[in-house]
């Protein structure tokens, strides 16, 4: 005898039942990866192997994912908004200005002291080293495409045109890296302009891709020279860098002085004080090199900061922003933009003449396109034209893979993963927002 | 910097003269056989129907485009420049004549006192030694820095854009924008100024501000404005000279006065007049009509 009131409603689809939905498809979405990617393996038996299939580890992934995307459904919507309602408060950006002023010095100051800490080893000064060298490429094509907004995807060219003309120098004509170094510079900032008049009408994908075809030609001519660069081969047995004429190895050639005896009546004292003996240490070169790169690092970054207060920085910024105008109010673009790529290139020959000192052999095999897309993730990640966001972005695209060394296989993946969530939560880069060049009224709130 | 002994000296009092301008896109004649004349410290509004080849003139007198057939002169400062033979950025930095853009064209992301010293880019580059001397701080440059903000706060005074000076000029209100543009083009110290449509989306009483600061730039500044617009209130207000173009060409000039009351003028905004005779052809055909 059932009415139509007495009938229930249809239950609406409550919080839990969508959820439950969504990670059931996540969970199915991941037993089809599963199966052939985690399931399968081939296992060693006695004559030969057999290929093996997990059920256990195929169901336990399935069901972390399903507990996973369940627990993100529950709690859609609480998370944004306490995120964002934190840090858009006008009183925590204030205070982020404010860290942000001393994270710079802070940075520096850590950088000089980290080869004296106790904890660093070789192979930590090393990664030290790694990640500096990056850092100076980052702030070099911070010029060319942070200020002046040309998307240069051949970055790497000029940082091969920087260590082979340092090896191929110093290899025929017996010079050392100190002499090198400016020459590296000038040579990889001709190559800049080179590039740069051809490319002078194009702007965005249009530049980007005659850009990628420069830095592959330059590859593909060092590596089929064979005669003048060695080819495949490469340029080996390239001197290392002295310290004011003394060499950094155990013995020195005729009239010179080995280092550690020529630093010895400083450094000596200052060790005996410590209780410990100075003498020869292979470690000495590892960091003698960090220093190297890290003033280098350093001067590009004053040189930048300093250049995007004169004229010719504001003209970069103003091209990016509109080449019409800046022709209407009398700048030259084709100077301009020869100038951008010439100094953005400089620094690259800087880095690439540094590279090959550090290394000791240079192959073409260093100098491929993806080198190009870490430098140019470096600066997209850190955030188009901030200098602190290249540190950051450069530290963990370097840091990354090498923490991830124990996971073989899985480093890229844990790369990719990052800078997919980088993107997600912040498309502007992780540091973003630009310091204006010059002020009126001084800074707000300081 | 061309100058041509063989051209003759423009007529005394002109800043510019514009003889025989066409520019041709193919078969399109967008500016055709067009001559005007600039007075100094005048200014000279060009007006007409859309597409009649206003912005067209502009961007040939600029440099954006290279003229078809005729001669552009300018006299400043007792030397004549011919603009048709002048690369596009040299046009403001030698011949010295600013514009501003129909479709606001600000540096969006740079604040509104940076625009104001890029502006002033050359005088600045030359300053710090082509950056040279600018990186290590020299004292020559430090002052001339100063004199560039000294004087982008003065257009800024004038253009009442002092309180937003470090703000991103993209964030500004449309009308703030246009105020800038002027301010940016003043900025590189022209003796000619060109407006492309200037008064587009203000409001009355931003409008009436317009004519003031207009008034002011001739007045005080002693320079050529060069107007294209289409608010009548502006043009008829302001101008000392009307120029009216349709389909590329001349079809009037005059004071506004002269201008307002040409016939051809009316036909050229209202169209033909209704009560017109219409053409014996159409007449017949019409009455073949039941």
């Amino acid at each position: 005898m059932a009415t139509l009131t007495e009938r229930a409603p249809a239950p609406a689809p409550n919080a839990i039942t969508v959820a439950l939905k969504e990670a059931a498809i996540a969970a199915a979405v991941m037993a089809l990866l599963a199966i052939p990617l985690i399931g399968f393996v081939l296992e060693d038996i006695p004559g030969g192997v057999t290929l093996v299939f997990r059920t256990a580890a195929v169901l336990t992934s399935c069901a972390i994912v399903f507990a996973g995307r369940f627990a993100l459904a529950m709690f859609r919507g609480h998370r944004p908004a306490m995120l964002t309602g934190l840090f858009d408060t006008v009183g925590m950006r204030a205070l982020g200005s404010r860290i942000g002023k001393l994270v710079g010095p802070a940075l520096i100051g850590f950088a000089l002291v980290m080869p004296m800490l106790p904890f660093s080893d070789r192979y930590i000064v090393d990664i030290g080293t790694s990640v500096l060298i990056y850092v100076m490429l980052g702030w070099g094509l911070n010029i060319v495409v942070g200020l002046a907004g040309l998307l240069d995807l051949g970055y790497v060219a000029f940082y091969a045109v920087g260590a082979y003309s340092f090896a191929l120098l110093a290899g025929n004509f017996d010079l050392s890296f100190w002499q090198c170094l400016p020459l590296a510079g000038l040579f990889a900032a001709f190559f800049g302009v080179l590039l740069g008049f051809p490319v002078l009408r194009l702007r965005g994908d249009y530049l980007a891709i005659v850009t990628l075809g420069f830095g592959e030609i330059i590859r593909i001519i060092l590596l089929n020279w064979q005669e003048f660069t060695g080819g495949p081969n490469g340029l080996s047995s390239i001197p290392r860098p002295n310290f004011l004429g003394a060499p950094l190895a155990r013995s020195a050639p005729e009239g010179q002085t080995p280092f550690f005896e020529f630093a010895a009546p400083v450094m000596e004292p200052i060790y005996r004080m410590l209780g410990r003996e100075w003498g020869f240490e292979p470690i000495h070169r590892i960091v003698y090199l960090y220093y190297i790169i890290l003033v280098l690092a350093l001067v590009t970054n004053l040189f930048t900061l300093r250049i995007r207060r004169l004229p010719v920085g504001r003209a970069w910024e103003a091209l990016r922003e509109d080449e019409i105008a800046c022709r209407s109010l009398g700048i030259n673009p084709t100077n301009t933009k020869l100038s951008a790529f010439a100094l953005g290139a400089m620094f690259a020959g800087f880095a690439g003449s540094f590279f090959a000192t550090r290394q000791g052999f240079i192959s073409p095999e260093s100098f491929t396109y993806i080198e190009s897309a870490v430098i140019l993730a470096i600066v997209v990640l850190g955030g188009m034209g901030s200098q602190l966001g290249v540190v950051i972005a450069a530290s963990f695209l370097i840091l990354i893979p090498e923490a991830g060394r124990e996971f073989a296989q899985y480093r890229m993946l844990m790369f990719g993963a990052a800078m997919v969530l980088v993107m997600v939560w912040r498309p502007q880069g992780l540091v973003s927002g630009r310091e204006p060049s010059v002020r009126l009224h001084g800074v707000p709130g300081g | 910097m061309i100058e041509d002994a063989a051209y003759q000296p423009l007529e005394p009092g002109n800043i510019l003269q514009v003889d025989h301008l066409t520019m041709r896109f193919g078969g399109l004649t967008a500016v055709d056989n067009v001559s005007l004349r600039a007075r100094e410290r005048e200014i000279t509004s060009i007006i007409g129907p859309n597409g009649a080849g206003k912005t067209t003139l502009f961007n040939c007198l600029t440099g954006f485009y290279k003229p078809t057939v005729g001669r552009l002169a300018l006299k400043h400062d007792g030397r004549v420049f011919l603009l048709e033979r002048m690369e596009g950025y040299k046009i403001c930095k030698h011949a010295r004549i600013a514009r501003t853009f129909q479709n606001i064209r600000l540096f969006a992301k740079m604040t509104v006192l940076e625009n104001l010293v890029v502006a002033q880019h050359n005088t600045l580059m030359r300053a710090s030694g082509f950056s040279v001397l600018g990186l290590f701080g020299a004292p020559g440059f430090r002052a001339a820095e100063r004199e560039a903000v000294d004087r982008a706060r003065y257009w800024l005074e004038r253009v009442a854009l002092v309180d937003k000076a470090d703000w991103e000029a993209g964030n500004l209100p449309y009308g703030d924008q246009r105020r800038l543009e002027i301010a940016r083009a003043m900025c590189t110290q022209p003796v000619l100024l060109c407006l492309d449509e200037p008064a587009a989306g203000l409001n009355p009483r931003e409008s009436a501000g317009l004519n003031e600061l207009l008034r002011f730039v001739r007045d005080e500044h002693r320079i050529a404005v060069l107007l294209i617009e289409h608010d009548m209130s502006v043009v008829m207000e302001i101008s000392d000279h009307v120029v009216v173009l349709d389909y590329g060409r001349k079809i009037a000039n005059g004071t506004p006065l002269e201008v307002r009351n040409d016939p051809a003028v009316v036909r050229a905004y209202l169209g033909e007049d209704a009560n017109e005779e219409l053409p014996p052809e159409i007449v017949a055909d019409l009455g073949q009509q039941p």
